[in-house]
């Protein structure tokens, strides 16, 4: 990357071939380097040729410290989320799509309309521009679908580190839904459990591709924004009591917190599952529970057991929810647990995966 | 999944050990057969006069103190990388775990196949890659192919470290040592796809103890379950297989040759149960330089057991884990004291997680 060669620069003289040492500025053209968070013009060049173009709009296009957001009337939320992960594009997605999504579903599940985001990237010296381009374009494909504008963000360059790449922090505010109030305090033994598609997706899709047990399959992650969808679902049923996108520790993670928050049981019917067989089978060869493994465009929906019907058939109209199924309902437990009952009529216990799910030997 | 067929078998299972009349002890050696017992729900609906030992069958259960810290010795090495499947890492040893280590600055990389570390190896030959080699002939024939293939490739930077065991000889020690009585054995199914369902007749025969191949679905464990009771009351003891759509007698003799060309059969080190004669499965000498012991001179230490872990005796079936004074206390899968508490395969692991 060292070489010569006789390039000519927007306010620099031509320089003879041999003085000029342009492998800088020829890493600058194909991949992310530390000037490019400078702030100087580098940092601009990035901004104007590479974000601005993919993600403008016109709260962001001028620029400004921060973004005006427009009055609220029910109540605002907010929340924040910090992505990571490998690699950065992967089928079904990538570290941008779930960035948005990720923060999209987290104001949707609180039962309020998505307002704005904002969008802060740390980037990894020698990340190739290429790669920072797809990424942005799939942010905002990602925003678009969603209907949400990226109103403010920031760029940092890091030096080389681990070989992430890129890191990614989503904050995003929406506004609570008239006359909508979920909670898990809402939750009544009795209440069905509905989950919206089919379970573990993102989870062993990332794993297949993770570098030490990467293996070829059909596998997708799910990441999508439920905001559509949900809307749907209250729209639907004014008897949802509680929802929650069972990102990491999937829905045994979820249910874990309903019944330690509520004091109550769950119990859950293993041939309701929305489980794949190919999600089925990849699980039994990793040796990992489906229950316990990521989701990014589930949503858990708690709802009174009269309205599960009504809400299922909502849910089923919706593209992102055609495979939703009600997977079981909400007991008085002592000790509070989530119990599933097996095809063959045993039963077990569920519980949030302890760390890092790590697969199996034979 | 047929219902209605289940529901028979277990109403057949549970009219046979009502005319036994006294408590049936199986043991299922393997355990990806545990795991499954639980998980599909199969234990729950049990008689109680009915109960499932587990057995040393858990690869990172059986392996020895003393290889866990030899490994985490290497780990630390300049320019080694270790790899590893993923259940080793957090396996407590002296100065910590493998996942331990790392988060301090030692390279040990997860893998999912023996393949993945060859890769890397042949990627990166500035850098020396050692390959745990543990598990059953379930594992090893991965191994020994991979070591065939470092050889072909002229690898001078991959090396295995061997603790390869054999099903059999422990299953034969249990009962040479009697110290646990035991009606019949659950016998796995991975294992015999490879070493074939002939390969327990010297249970049947020496022992006189009613041996039964099955598979891991809730059906084929139940049909195992139930053929074991019936051999029991009926005072047999035969070898039979109710997983033969994918073993046959002699098993798989592609494998088999694999590993006869790679390894020879030698004495092995099993936690809490010592140094087994032919047990084990090391390096011929036609590969011994792919010998991580021998390449980094490193020895393989006395075992031992944590302090108060009963992991020596759940592997043996002589104690079932909510008998340890640690099981659920200080011992969890958050912060295990004993492997079997850290593998995915570990009993301790699948009571805690399934049973509590």
């Amino acid at each position: 990357m060292s070489e010569t060669s006789k390039v000519s620069v927007k306010g620099l003289p031509d320089m003879a071939e041999e003085s000029y040492d342009t492998g800088f500025l020829e890493d600058a053209e194909k991949c992310v380097v530390l000037a490019h968070g400078g702030g100087g013009q580098l940092t601009h060049d990035l901004i104007d040729r590479h974000i601005l173009p993919r993600l403008g709009n016109k709260q962001l296009n001028p620029l400004d410290d921060s973004a005006v957001l427009p009055p609220s009337i029910n109540g605002m939320v907010f929340t924040t989320d910090a992505f990571v992960v490998q690699p950065l594009e992967f089928p079904g997605g990538d570290i941008g799509r779930l960035a948005v999504c990720g923060t999209v579903n987290d104001l949707a599940v609180m039962g309020a309309t998505p307002k704005a985001l904002s969008l802060a990237v740390v980037v990894e010296e020698g990340l190739e521009l290429a790669c920072f381009d797809r990424i942005l374009d799939s942010i905002a494909h990602t925003a678009d679908e969603a209907g949400v504008p990226i109103v403010t963000g920031d760029t940092k360059v890091v030096e080389r580190r681990g070989g992430d790449g890129m890191l990614i922090t989503t904050a995003g505010v929406g506004e609570l839904k008239a006359g909508v109030n979920l909670s898990l305090s809402s939750i009544r033994a009795g209440d069905k459990v509905i989950v919206t598609g089919i379970l573990a997706e993102h989870g062993l899709t990332i794993m297949s591709v993770r570098s030490g047990i990467e293996f070829d399959s059909n596998l997708r992650s799910d990441c999508a924004p439920l905001n559509n969808l949900v809307d749907s679902m209250l729209e639907a049923s004014k008897g949802i009591r509680f929802m929650r996108d069972p990102t990491r520790c999937g829905l045994a993670g979820v249910l874990a917190d309903i019944a330690e928050e509520t004091g109550l049981g769950v119990r859950l019917h293993e041939s309701a599952l929305p489980i794949s067989p190919l999600v089925r089978h990849t699980s039994e060869l990793l040796g990992l529970d489906p229950l316990t493994v990521a989701n990014e465009g589930k949503c858990v929906v708690v709802v009174a057991a009269d309205q599960a019907d009504a809400l299922l058939n909502a849910c089923k109209n919706h593209p992102l929810g055609k495979n939703a199924a009600i997977v079981g309902e909400v007991i008085e437990a002592e000790p509070p647990l989530v119990e599933l009952q097996t095809v063959i009529g045993g039963a077990r216990i569920v519980q949030r995966p302890y760390g890092e799910e790590l697969p199996r030997i034979c | 999944m047929n219902r209605e067929a289940v529901d028979q078998l277990v109403a057949g299972i549970s009219e046979t050990a009502a005319l036994l009349k006294r408590s049936i002890k199986i043991m299922e050696v393997c355990g990806t057969h545990t795991v499954s017992l639980f998980r599909s729900g199969v234990k729950s609906l049990l008689p109680q006069n009915v109960e499932m030992l587990s057995g040393p069958g858990c690869p990172v259960c059986v392996t020895s103190q003393g290889y866990i810290d030899a490994a985490c010795d290497l780990a630390v090495r300049e320019g080694v990388v270790v790899c590893t499947y993923g259940d080793m890492v957090r396996v407590p040893g002296k100065g910590g775990s493998l996942e331990s280590r790392r988060a301090r600055g030692a390279n040990v990389q997860v893998v999912y196949s023996v393949r993945d570390a060859l890769k890397m190896a042949s990627d990166n030959p500035k850098r020396k890659y050692v390959f745990l080699a543990i598990g059953f002939e379930t594992t090893a024939p991965a191994t020994a192919a991979a070591v065939m293939e470092a050889d072909r490739l002229g690898l001078k930077n991959f090396f295995v470290m061997t603790a390869h065991k054999l099903v059999v000889p422990a299953m034969e020690l249990l009962l040479a040592a009697g110290e646990v009585p035991i009606d019949g054995f659950l016998c796995p199914g991975h294992v015999s796809v490879v070493i074939g369902a002939d390969a327990y007749l010297p249970v049947v025969e020496r022992y006189h103890k009613p041996c039964v191949v099955a598979g891991f679905e809730p059906r084929t464990m139940l049909e195992g379950i139930a053929c074991l009771l019936h051999q029991i009351a009926a005072g047999e003891c035969k070898l039979e297989n109710v997983y033969s759509v994918a073993v046959e007698g002699q098993g798989n003799t592609i494998a088999r040759r694999l590993l006869q060309e790679v390894f020879v059969t030698a004495p092995a080190r099993w936690r809490a149960m010592g140094e087994l004669p032919a047990s084990g499965q090391v390096l011929a000498d036609k590969y011994a330089r792919f010998d991580a012991l021998n390449h980094f001179g490193l020895s393989i230490e006395a075992d031992y057991d944590p302090p108060g872990c009963l992991c020596g005796d759940v592997i043996q079936g002589k104690s079932h884990p909510d008998q340890c004074h640690h099981f659920g206390r200080r011992c969890t899968p958050m912060r295990p004291i004993g492997p079997c508490m850290v593998s995915s395969e570990g009993t301790c692991a699948a009571w805690y997680k399934y049973n509590r």
